[in-house]
């Protein structure tokens, strides 16, 4: 099972939980099996069937766009992060 | 715009100072193999990189006629964009008024009202998003503000574009990848833009804060915000920084470099190591955005880590 770690705007969704566990050898199959344990979830990040653009997903600390999107493999200790798309900081 | 100061002459004034700042390599940080050097955006006027966009919006709309001279200037800025405005506000008879979140380091505001900023405070819990939320709502209700936006100003990555973009490439013309951090935007898309037409290959890559959870303040995922002026296809890769390793960074950076440098220069500084980490040979620049004088307060150098951690969780620092 991975992890998923859920950013603060989004717990409602899972009961409040900062992390919650899934499994899929990609970043695809863990979304749906995470979006299959809370529809909720699945619900706000999704428009038609596809990622809403106002949140990125991180495979550890990287950028899943710049690997190879939702088909980037994942192994069973990786780490998913969901994160809203926020304005820049300090600069 | 001149490059007196550069080659040791006179600048006409100090907005004629604002770039052709210092590459510097860095023998002692870099891997086996791998060149890596630091654009230092601290030797700017103000000390950091938005020196350049302050001048080049602020001049861009007294050019296309979208402000008038005396005209107020309002802007949302955690801290260095509202002080590069704020000097050039003064120098070229402006009033400035920035809108910034409530838990910046103390250093920001004082430098706003040495240069004559009024500041409008924001929820800090909101981050910038608030500070974007609140300088709209005041700019709607009053119509004689101008807002240059640097999220949305194409004025903001084109400064990149043509200064800091061909000041790159003429120190480090092998330059094989390009690192900054992920703010606006608008450093990565400039720069970017120019380097893969003068070298197409280039590698354009991002660092971007992991925010805390206590700045995570949204109330739904539609009041994110992806910045217009940010191009995404420029960019070939984006890592995730928390602050522990901006910190790190940071006080590697200080320690076997001798740059006191800002938290952000502490992120990117991780990136393109770990970037050059994974070259076998190459030549990388990374900009450092600015000078460490506005953190002193924080006492990133020196505090035990963990606590720090702790309370970097609910500032917002860049």
């Amino acid at each position: 099972m991975s992890t998923i770690r859920i950013p603060p705007v989004l717990r409602e969704t899972v009961g409040g939980a900062r992390t919650v566990s899934a499994s899929g050898t990609t970043v695809a199959e863990l979304l749906d099996d995470l979006f299959a344990q809370y529809p909720a979830l699945g619900t706000r990040l999704t428009e038609e069937g596809h990622l809403s653009p106002f949140v990125n997903v991180y495979l550890n600390d990287r950028d899943v766009r710049y690997r190879d999107g939702l088909e980037t493999s994942v192994a069973p200790d990786d780490t998913l992060i969901l994160l809203p798309a926020m304005a820049g900081g300090a600069r | 715009m001149s490059t007196a100061a550069s080659a040791g002459g006179v600048s006409g004034d100090l907005l004629d100072a604002i770039g052709s700042t210092p590459m510097v390599e860095l023998r002692r940080l870099a891997p086996p193999g791998v060149r890596l050097f630091a654009k230092l955006e601290g030797a700017n006027p103000t000390g950091s990189v938005k020196d350049r966009i302050a001048r080049a919006m602020v001049l861009d709309a007294l050019a296309s006629g979208a402000l008038h001279p005396g005209q107020t200037i309002l802007e949302p800025s955690s801290g260095n964009t509202g002080i590069s405005l704020a000097l050039v506000g003064a120098l070229l008879g402006h009033p400035v008024r920035i809108v910034m979140p409530d838990n910046t380091t103390p250093e920001r505001a004082q430098l706003l009202r040495l240069y004559r900023a009024e500041i409008v405070f924001s929820p800090g819990e909101e981050g910038s998003n608030g500070a974007i939320r609140v300088a709209r709502e005041l700019a709607a209700a009053d119509q004689t503000l101008f807002m240059p936006f640097q999220y949305g100003n194409p004025a903001n990555p084109r400064a990149h574009e043509e200064t800091t973009g061909p000041e790159i490439l003429a120190a480090v013309p092998e330059v094989d990848c390009f690192v900054a951090g992920l703010g606006t935007g608008g450093t990565l898309t400039g720069v970017g833009r120019f380097l893969k037409r003068a070298r197409p290959g280039v590698r354009v890559i991002a660092a971007e804060p992991l925010p805390g959870e206590l700045v995570q303040g949204l109330r739904s995922l539609e009041e994110g915000f992806i910045p217009p002026v940010l191009d995404q296809s420029v960019l070939d890769d984006r890592y995730l920084v928390s602050n522990r390793d901006a910190v790190v960074g940071l006080r590697g950076l200080m320690r076997q470099a001798g740059i006191f440098a800002g938290l952000s220069c502490g992120a990117a500084i991780s990136v393109a190591l770990r970037v050059a980490g994974e070259m076998d040979h190459g030549n990388v620049v990374v900009l450092l955005a600015d000078g460490g004088w506005k953190y002193l307060s924080s006492e990133l150098w020196t505090r035990d880590l963990d606590e720090l951690e702790g309370e970097l969780e609910g500032s917002l620092l860049w």
